[in-house]
């Protein structure tokens, strides 16, 4: 076991080989009056699976959107292979693909129709289209469903068709809001090995998660609190010192946020 | 269901429960029972007939066959006082978005006929239990969910059941309030309070004393964690229940 040298702090993690396809420098977004991130600075190398993990309302998925080109930094600037997110806009749509929490499958229309949509806005025809159908429904383990709609499949098919529909243009970037809430075991497990996959072909994946086991399988993490980046690290270097990810996460937010600590319920005020 | 269930030791009884929905069965009759202030889990895939065995429990929708009782009380003929009884929170919490904590918590204790003279201390005692008091007059919809789970679990608690439902009461909520959450789950069972959950999460799994995994209506497995876990995965010492769980689903 390494020594536990990273402490708290904000720790831009600073990538120093060649590629960097994701870049956030210094970023900030306010809603309302209230910082919902808070000079955030992030590389991410190309090739890994990043995780986005901390309390709710850290600010994760208002980086996440940003990231998607879907917000604007107030503060600071997202670059995605050396393009702007703001200014570049346009041509970053093709180099990401990004599935928001409430992600917007046509209920009505079947998982094939659904696919046929996504491959439709990205101009993808003829032997390639098929292909590529096949790939991302097989990864999917949906190819027995084509037929079925989107609306009568169950939680864990549908977030594994909303993957497929955003993975036909085989983006550079996936960004991935919290993809498994309400996922049973089985489902998550083939949805982490579809974006296993997809890695080994290169791929970059930011995701948020509430779920410490799937930070496992992440190759860096970076903890989020009240808009900050805590922390970004290995999930081995985060755990060093703790049992599990989950205890070094919940001791981690504890220590800077008293608050939220002390927040436990109230069991003197049980009935008798 | 008769009278002879032994209501002192078992808070539910489901023999060769069973419900059909046309051509589909969604529950294959099952039988199981849960203990008095036992935390029990009903785990299985999504799709798998744990929602369905919920609504027939709580007499919501009733069986096609088999029969079951919630507190000694037989869902089919017996669902009012089922619904006195029990206490129900899912993962969707059922709150009304644009009421504050306050006012969810007074429509709550009107749906549960709670005598009015006893509103001033039911309210007060959930917004303190819950720690809600500061965001009371806040609308519901404003709340971050770990805060919206515990207003949710605090009026399905108003009515002081003696069972509670909890379906997939922890989706989508970051780990310090799943702590928070479990830590007073396990306090209300030692209280007596039983308390049946539903969760797709393996390691909150953990901490229920006993266990039922079903798959497509029927129960492939059931005992303590440990139980299910050395039953699925002898081979491998150090298994843990999602291993558990993947291979008993897949093997089916």
């Amino acid at each position: 076991m390494p020594a536990c040298a990273k402490q708290i702090g904000t720790e831009p993690y600073l990538f120093n080989r060649a590629l960097s396809l994701f870049s956030a420098t210094h970023v900030s977004y306010r809603f309302a009056g209230t910082e919902a991130v808070h000079d955030v600075s992030l590389e991410l190398e190309s090739g890994d699976i990043f995780g986005l993990v901390g309390s709710d309302g850290a600010g994760k998925s208002t980086l996440l959107r940003m990231a998607a080109t879907m917000l604007k930094p107030a503060a600071g600037k997202i670059t995605i292979d050396g393009l702007d997110t703001v200014s570049d806009r346009g041509k970053i749509k093709s180099l990401i693909g990004y599935m928001p929490q409430r992600f917007g499958l046509y209920q009505d229309l079947t998982v094939e129709e659904n696919i046929d949509f996504f491959m439709d806005i990205f101009g993808i025809y003829g032997a390639e289209r098929k292909a590529r159908k096949a790939l991302y429904l097989g990864f999917s383990n949906l190819l027995p469903f084509t037929d079925r709609p989107a609306g009568k499949l169950s939680g864990g098919m549908k977030q594994k068709l909303g993957l497929a529909c955003v993975l036909v243009h085989e983006p550079r970037l996936l960004i991935l809001d919290e993809p498994t809430n309400g996922v049973d075991p089985v489902s998550r497990q083939e949805f982490w090995e579809i974006l296993g996959r997809m890695r080994e072909k290169g791929m970059t994946i930011l995701v948020s998660t509430a779920y410490l086991d799937e930070g496992e399988r992440c190759d860096r993490i970076g903890l989020m609190h009240r808009g900050k980046l805590l922390q970004t690290a290995t999930p081995a270097e985060i755990r060093c010192g703790f049992p599990n990810l989950e205890e070094a996460i919940i001791a981690k937010i504890m220590e800077v946020d008293r608050n939220l600590a002390q927040r436990a319920f109230n069991v003197e005020k049980l009935p008798q | 269901m008769n009278s002879t269930i032994d209501i002192g030791k078992e808070a539910i009884i489901v023999e060769r429960l069973e419900k059909r929905f046309g051509d589909f069965t969604a529950v294959a009759g099952i039988s199981f029972s849960v203990s008095k202030g036992e935390i029990f889990g009903f785990l299985g895939a999504n799709g798998s007939g744990k929602s369905t065995t919920i609504r027939m429990l709580c007499g919501l929708i009733a069986p096609t066959s088999g029969e079951a009782s919630v507190v000694g009380y037989d869902i089919v003929t017996q669902t009012e006082e089922i619904k006195q009884a029990i206490g129900y929170m899912s993962q969707k919490f059922s709150l009304y978005e644009d009421l504050t904590p306050f006012e969810n918590i007074r429509f709550y204790l009107g749906i549960y006929s709670v005598p009015e003279k006893e509103w001033a201390q039911r309210i007060s005692w959930v917004l303190e239990t819950t720690q809600l008091t500061a965001e009371r007059n806040r609308l519901t919809r404003e709340l971050p969910p770990g805060l919206r789970q515990r207003l949710a679990l605090g009026c399905s608690l108003l009515h002081r059941p003696q069972i509670l439902f909890l379906d997939e009461p922890t989706s989508g909520v970051d780990p310090l309030s799943r702590r928070h959450f479990w830590d007073f789950i396990r306090q209300l069972a030692a209280e007596g309070i039983t308390v049946f959950v539903t969760t797709h999460y393996m390691d909150e799994a953990g901490n229920c004393g006993r266990i039922v995994l079903i798959n497509e209506g029927k129960i492939v497995a059931s005992g303590s964690p440990d139980e299910i876990i050395r039953g699925a995965c002898p081979e491998k010492p150090d298994a843990n229940l999602n291993d558990a769980f993947i291979k008993l689903i897949k093997q089916e």
